[in-house]
């Protein structure tokens, strides 16, 4: 897949040719005997002010890809482009300074913030690491504007993260990656953990805060209903690599991928009137660290044929001039 | 009311009342709930995170830890015993013999230490007194029955050696193992993909038609409700808020709380011309109520936008407000909207 995706805008960040394996050591000597082909050879953009959202199964995969976007976890390969510079190349120093830019929510509300550390601990932290705010009175303001901006109250500064339900941690989280006002937010399954009520108003203020800030998101998660509500394009990941990508009306409108196809047919709809043909694959995602030859999805496919099994298939654009690229790696796409 | 031989109802939920006594007072986790389940027919339950699905159905199967939980009041008829007057080894000739419960998490409800045959050998020898060479091949049976691929490989395999959608079967395994006449599911998919969500409802749908079992299946997720079930109660802190069969609760909800529910899912929707919608999802403002500390009246009252002075005076009782021979619609709310 190659940046001609792009008839508007401007590209914020492009990952050429990722990889990222895991080795897995044994023997005597622990020498590496096999590894765990995590993200295999991804490539895409994404644009700035767009939701890219990133789907796929468990183990697909994508809070790998996230990360290494990020460089929380090293690439083994690959280059990741943050408004053009290579940042697979620099220091651990100047990375650090980037990351002002390119902040991360996590899945768990319940872990992923400090117990031990008040609501005001918590947001100020980024801003002393990245010495914004010359004293504790003006990040004291900074922290309480984050609030309002979150819609949390004000009395929640001095409060510890177990006082706060599921939803109002999220919103902590989520102030805390703003706090060094981020261009691009990598959110990592920030709705999964939630009740539906309150998964909602998390996403209503995700997108408020993007059109408000102009945030551009990668947004990774398994539920497809809310990757549709909420992305611009959306990127189908099984395996370690990308499937299909296209707009979000498209990629739903007209799945063009056989692997895509059946997880939307899966998605159980709410209205009991509605009758479905399901697709229902067989047996469980294989192993990353022996995928199948040639298309990774060649044993579950209800379309293969001999030659699914020869070589992994390159992508091919099924997008019109006027909706932007429809990229799939399959040989019977229709 | 009911036609004997085609709604035969195999349990019936009178007043239940399930306590917690916590050191900040009692919770009453699950208040004066009522149902009626039938052969062969699913009954979901649905609701958020606390308010008390779970305890429902653990109550059910007199799983509650005590202390510090207790049923305090109600009863349930199981073909016209109240399970809550058993004593302990009657129950426990019921429990997973005749009502059988499949649980959220596969990881944490299967034991490590055992091969899953083993895990379900342990009920059939029990239950059917079978020898051991007996139980291990109905061991191989079931899984095959479930659909995991060369069971009489698998049956010799530890849980860790499974992947969850294959925990999830053998859990599937060894509830039916004894061909139990209720199946409880609690959240049965929600820890597994959508692609093995729809193999496992799948199957549950294909076991219940071979077996005429009743299921009660508990989630929070409405898709899975709209697909399986043929009933539906609602649940809000404790109490059942709204009831009513599967298509008159989807295409007419009354309960402020369910239509809450309803909107707050994003939906695939596609317009006449194949585009797809996007609408602001509608939220349910603020979050449910420390059960410690219940408002008076409505307990929905603080989240609700039609809430009049009414709902703060005087809790409203579940009322019909559509007839039905099988079950009539009613809800838990004073306003009609």
């Amino acid at each position: 897949m190659e940046a001609q995706n792009t008839p508007n805008g401007e590209v914020l960040l492009s990952v050429r040719n990722l990889v990222k394996r895991f080795p897995i050591k044994g023997g005597i000597l622990s020498r590496e005997v096999a590894s765990v082909k995590a993200v295999s050879d991804v490539s895409f953009d994404i644009k700035k002010g767009e939701t890219l959202g990133l789907v796929g199964e468990s183990g697909c995969g994508k809070s790998t890809l996230g990360r290494c976007i990020l460089r929380l976890i090293e690439p083994s390969s690959g280059q990741v482009f943050f408004k053009g510079q290579d940042i697979t190349k620099i220091n651990g120093n100047e990375m650090r300074k980037l990351r002002r830019n390119m902040q991360i929510i996590f899945q768990d509300p319940y872990a992923s913030l400090n117990p031990r550390m008040t609501v005001e601990d918590i947001l100020a932290e980024p801003l002393v690491i990245h010495k914004i705010g010359a004293n504790r009175h003006e990040r004291m303001q900074r922290i309480i504007k984050l609030l309002d901006l979150c819609g949390l109250r004000r009395e929640a500064i001095s409060r510890y993260p177990h006082e706060f339900s599921g939803g109002q941690r999220q919103r902590i989280c989520i102030a805390r990656a703003l706090a060094v006002s981020p261009e691009f937010i990598v959110c990592d399954e920030p709705v999964s953990a939630l009740d539906v009520s309150i998964q909602a108003q998390i996403v209503n203020l995700m997108q408020d805060l993007q059109k408000e800030l102009g945030l551009t998101y990668l947004f990774i998660a398994h539920d497809l209903k809310v990757v549709e509500h909420i992305s611009t394009r959306v990127a189908v990941m099984y395996l370690g690599k990308i499937s299909e990508l296209a707009t979000a009306e498209a990629l739903y409108a007209d799945p063009k991928h056989p692997y895509t196809r059946a997880l939307l047919s899966a998605i159980p709809i709410p209205d009991p009137t509605y009758k479905k043909e399901r697709i229902i694959l067989r047996g469980d995602v294989p192993s990353p660290i022996n995928p199948p030859s040639g298309c990774f999805f060649h044993p579950r496919c209800p379309i293969a044929k001999d030659n699914c099994q020869g070589e992994f298939p390159a992508s091919k654009n099924f997008g019109t001039e006027g909706e932007g690229a429809h990229d799939v790696s399959c040989y019977y796409a229709q | 009311m009911e036609s004997v031989n085609k709604n035969e109802k195999l349990l019936e939920v009178k007043g239940l009342r399930t306590s917690f006594f916590t050191e900040g007072g009692e919770v009453k986790a699950v208040d004066d709930v009522n149902f009626n389940v039938y052969r062969g027919k699913t009954l979901g339950i649905v609701g958020e995170s606390g308010c008390g699905k779970s305890v429902t159905s653990l109550s059910i199967m007199r799983l509650i830890p005590n202390p510090p939980g207790r049923t305090v009041g109600g009863e349930i008829l199981y073909k016209g015993r109240d399970l809550l007057k058993l004593s302990d080894s009657e129950m426990r000739k019921i429990r997973g013999d005749e009502i059988s419960m499949i649980f959220q998490e596969p990881m944490t409800s299967l034991n490590p230490v055992f091969t899953v045959g083993n895990q379900i050998m342990e009920a059939v020898m029990l239950h059917q007194n079978l020898s051991r060479k007996d139980a291990r091949n109905k061991a191989i049976e079931q899984l095959q029955l479930v659909g995991i691929p060369s069971p009489e490989k698998r049956v010799d395999d530890y849980p860790h050696q499974l992947s969850g959608g294959m925990r999830q079967r053998v859990m599937i395994a060894m509830a039916l193992s004894c061909h139990p006449q209720i199946l409880i599911a609690d959240e049965p998919t929600t820890a597994l993909d959508v692609t093995i969500q729809a193999q496992i409802l799948d199957l549950l749908r294909h076991l219940q038609e071979k077996f005429g079992m009743a299921l009660i299946l508990i989630t929070h997720d409405l898709g899975v409700i709209a697909e399986m079930a043929d009933e539906v109660a609602v649940m809000y802190a404790g109490r059942v808020v709204e009831q009513a069969r599967v298509g008159e609760i989807f295409a007419n909800p009354k309960m402020p709380y369910t239509r809450g529910l309803l909107n707050s899912i994003p939906v695939l929707t596609k317009d006449p011309t194949g585009k797809v919608k996007k609408k602001r999802l509608e939220t349910i403002p603020g979050i449910v109520p420390n059960m410690l500390e219940l408002p008076v009246g409505c307990r929905f009252q603080e989240r609700c936008t039609y809430v009049i002075d009414a709902c703060k005076e005087r809790e409203p009782d579940l009322r019909v407000i559509a007839q039905d021979p099988i079950l009539p619609h009613s809800i838990r709310c004073g306003r009609d909207i």
